[in-house]
């Protein structure tokens, strides 16, 4: 025991190994974070999509991204009528509503997309709705009625009788200055806009919400996706994934290991010859294709693939290594006087054997924690992760899909990266600090 | 000697045999595979019957008897009527004679179906990018190294210790950053592909081409690998400067090349050269994800069609050629560690 107090006291005159603890632990304090912040069935919802999303921008950068460039690109603001008061004309057998959704608009880049969200109670006769866009210097711009069902989505983005009449897509010509309108770059008209909805109810009683959705350009700290997903979602729960998969990969496949090497040596005979052709075997197994196969042909589900990269990894070059350092510990005089005074196989192993060479696996294993974490990552990139966990390879296998480079939507590749690359660092530079403190050939350089 | 490598060999070829096996299975999911083409080829067949206007005018039960004789013949012409145990051996057996045989779904870009062709077809591409990449990383790693070695504890040595947790990441994740920068940021190259399209005429023009296609999957894997290669065979080489026999020499006064070239390498030319012939394996078998991301037409992205077309026959083709360069490998290995290191004479050396 003082051996490794004495081990843990050296480790910080090692910068590397400080900031590799240090790393390790925001890691570890994000991942507890996020399992408690987002709980795990509800992250499995959002990273499924669909209708949660419906109020956020498509691929938007983080908002930091611009605002360290002195930009001013625009953010999501939602207007919703329950946050105005709208005028209301009865007449026999209905009412008039004239609800105006107004926003102060001050960026000077126009927004990625306009959609109006509606919903109405139940009705013998459905509502009529006209949509009137005012701008800030007076022009109206009637944007056409409808007869709207009990939920309505008005892309407003999307309205090709609009842009024609316009001459410009729709979010672009209703929100420029007029003054700018010929220009290949027009500019925005700063100021409050107000888009008026003009509801004739043919119920006394029947209420309207309405929600106007004026997408920005940024989003969030890390942007969107393609399909409108916070991609903070899967960044924060790809770390305790990633944790997870690495360290119970790394555990397994060490422990495993070890024993196995452990029993080797000391059998001798048959069981060491067994267990050395069995490395040689699988040695000749090429790892990677063969993950890629069980994820073809069985099913990606990370468990699965945690227990095949565990089963591959015990009989690796790991075994060698360790039966190289036991078989001189096997031949040492405390171990051939615990097996005067009767000591069994198992207590010998598990007991003498076995810790004489902890101090080596330490390293390697705290090494190998990124190695698995890439792994699991790869699989991920190549599109065989498990397919409802949003994790960092997930985001980039997206991103290779949807061609983010060739889009110029480097936020989507850096930010899952960025965090690989910590964990990938965090891990090895703890992991080569405890070698040179506890490697025994080491120690005396 | 004869008696031992004989022994060896057969021990070889047992491992070969295992490990070209164990593939079997599991590129069959121990026969489960089967069920899964025979849904599709029923599927298939149907569809193009029904499909097919010279049906047309036959009835139902022509055109079911029609589909179910179809049926029968593809599945002869796979051999699936046989139980999956023995068509596993049937493959083993023809796999170990190297007769690679036919694809069922794949074929080389010359238009064969010939799984050694496919394969061959794919080689020249991985052993390019790989045999340059890890040639460039074990030279010059074992020339830092020896120098690093020489300056423990110095700035440079401590920079390169520093740096050897950037080997954690894998080549394509640096490759991600590489297309970033070089190919969208400063657009200097390209950002995937073997060589331009269309392929230039000259053979020059296309060299140069190939060139600047691998530049960035190259630096991709030297930077993936280069600083814990030195790392390693630093510390390789520090432990064995410390060791009496070269304290001596430096003692008697000899200059500083004789006794790294003399009492440095030579003692340690065995460990060396393993990891040159095990580097050397590494060619052959590629890297999935580097050629996924940069588009590379080797052996890797061959092997991950195959596993997705369920090309049983590609996938058994290129792991038996890999674990037969492994065995050869191997087997060199114990001839030359008789030979470079006396202190591993064998059986009736005296």
């Amino acid at each position: 025991m003082r051996r490794w107090l004495e081990g843990l006291k050296q480790l910080r005159r090692y910068p590397s190994a400080v900031l590799g603890t240090a790393l390790i632990l925001f890691l570890i304090g994000l991942a507890v974070y996020t399992v408690v912040a987002i709980p795990y069935s509800q992250a499995l919802d959002l990273w499924r999509g669909g209708e949660q999303w419906r109020m956020h921008p498509v691929n938007a950068s983080p908002v930091w991204t611009d605002r360290l460039r002195g930009g001013d690109l625009p953010e999501t603001q939602i207007i919703s009528s329950a946050d105005v008061t709208p005028e209301a004309e009865p007449f026999p057998g209905g009412r008039r509503l004239q609800i105006p959704l107004s926003f102060d608009y001050q960026s000077s880049a126009f927004p990625s997309e306009i959609n109006l969200f509606l919903t109405a109670e139940e009705q013998a006769r459905a509502p009529f709705v006209r949509l009137i866009w005012q701008a800030p210097d007076g022009r109206e711009e009637v944007l056409g009625g409808r007869r709207m069902a009990r939920e309505e989505r008005v892309s407003i983005s999307q309205d090709w009788a609009l842009e024609r009449r316009l001459g410009h897509i729709p979010h672009v010509g209703l929100m420029l200055d007029p003054e700018t309108a010929d220009r290949p770059g027009p500019a925005v008209l700063q100021g409050t806009h107000t888009l008026l909805l003009d509801v004739v109810l043919f119920d006394e009683n029947a209420g309207l919400d309405a929600d106007l959705v004026v997408y920005g350009r940024v989003h969030g700290v890390a942007g969107t996706d393609h399909q409108r997903r916070d991609l903070m979602v899967a960044l924060m729960w790809g770390t305790p994934v990633a944790l997870a998969f690495g360290l119970l990969a790394a555990v397994g496949t060490t422990v495993t290991t070890l024993v196995i090497a452990a029993m080797g040596v000391w059998y001798r005979g048959w069981v060491d010859a067994v267990i050395q052709r069995l490395t040689e075997v699988n040695m000749i197994l090429p790892m990677l294709p063969i993950l890629v196969m069980v994820g073809t042909l069985y099913s990606t589900s990370i468990w699965l693939m945690l227990g095949v990269v565990v089963a591959l990894g015990i009989f690796s070059a790991g075994i060698k290594m360790y039966r190289a350092m036991l078989l001189p510990i096997r031949e040492a005089p405390y171990i051939e006087a615990a097996k005067a005074y009767g000591a069994s196989n198992a207590r010998i192993i598990l007991r003498y054997m076995v810790p004489r060479v902890l101090p080596v696996l330490i390293p390697t294993f705290v090494t190998l924690i990124p190695t698995f974490v890439f792994l699991e990552a790869s699989l991920a990139v190549l599109g065989l992760g498990d397919p409802v966990l949003p994790t960092w390879g997930k985001v980039l296998n997206d991103a290779q899909e949807q061609s983010a480079l060739y889009n110029g939507f480097y936020y989507w590749v850096l930010s899952p990266a960025f965090l690989l690359m910590l964990t990938g660092l965090g891990f090895a530079m703890l992991g080569f600090a405890l070698d040179r403190v506890f490697n025994p050939r080491l120690r005396n350089l | 000697m004869l008696i031992f490598s004989g022994k060896r060999l057969l021990a070889l070829l047992l491992t070969v045999l295992a490990g070209v096996y164990l593939t079997i299975i599991i590129a069959n999911m121990g026969g489960q595979v089967d069920e899964l083409r025979l849904v599709q080829i029923r599927g298939e067949i149907s569809e193009a019957v029904r499909a097919d206007p010279a049906f047309q005018d036959m009835s139902s039960a022509e055109r079911n008897e029609l589909i179910q004789r179809q049926v029968a013949l593809e599945v002869e012409r796979l051999n699936l009527d046989q139980p999956f145990i023995l068509r596993s051996f049937d493959y083993l057996y023809r796999a170990m004679r190297l007769d690679l045989g036919r694809a069922e779904q794949m074929h080389s870009d010359a238009g064969s179906r010939q799984v050694f062709d496919i394969i061959v077809e794919r080689l020249p591409a991985t052993l390019l990018l790989f045999g340059t990449a890890n040639l460039l990383i074990f030279l010059t790693s074992v020339w830092v190294a020896l120098h690093l070695s020489r300056r423990y504890g110095s700035v440079l040595d401590r920079s390169v210790v520093g740096l050897a947790p950037s080997s954690a990441a894998p080549a394509w994740f640096y490759g991600m950053f590489l297309i970033l920068v070089f190919a969208f940021v400063l657009p200097a190259l390209p950002s995937g592909g073997m060589v331009t399209a269309p392929p230039p005429e000259g053979r020059l023009d296309y060299l140069a081409s190939v060139v600047r296609h691998m530049a960035l999957p190259l630096v991709a894997m030297f930077l993936s690998q280069i600083f814990i290669s030195i790392y390693s065979w630093r510390t390789f080489f520090l432990i064995h400067s410390s060791e009496d026999y070269v304290e001596m020499a430096r003692a008697k006064g000899l200059p500083e090349y004789l006794i790294q070239r003399r009492y440095i390498l030579r003692p340690t030319l065995s460990p060396i050269v393993t990891s040159f012939l095990l580097m050397l394996i590494g060619l052959w078998s590629g890297a999935i994800i580097l050629e996924q991301v940069f588009n590379w037409p080797g052996l890797g992205t061959l092997v991950f069609q195959a596993i997705g077309h369920r090309d049983t026959p590609v996938i058994i083709g290129t792991v038996v050629i890999f674990a037969y360069l492994l065995a050869a490998t191997v087997f060199l290995l114990d001839i030359l560690y008789g030979i470079l290191d006396p202190r591993v004479r064998i059986e009736g050396g005296r």
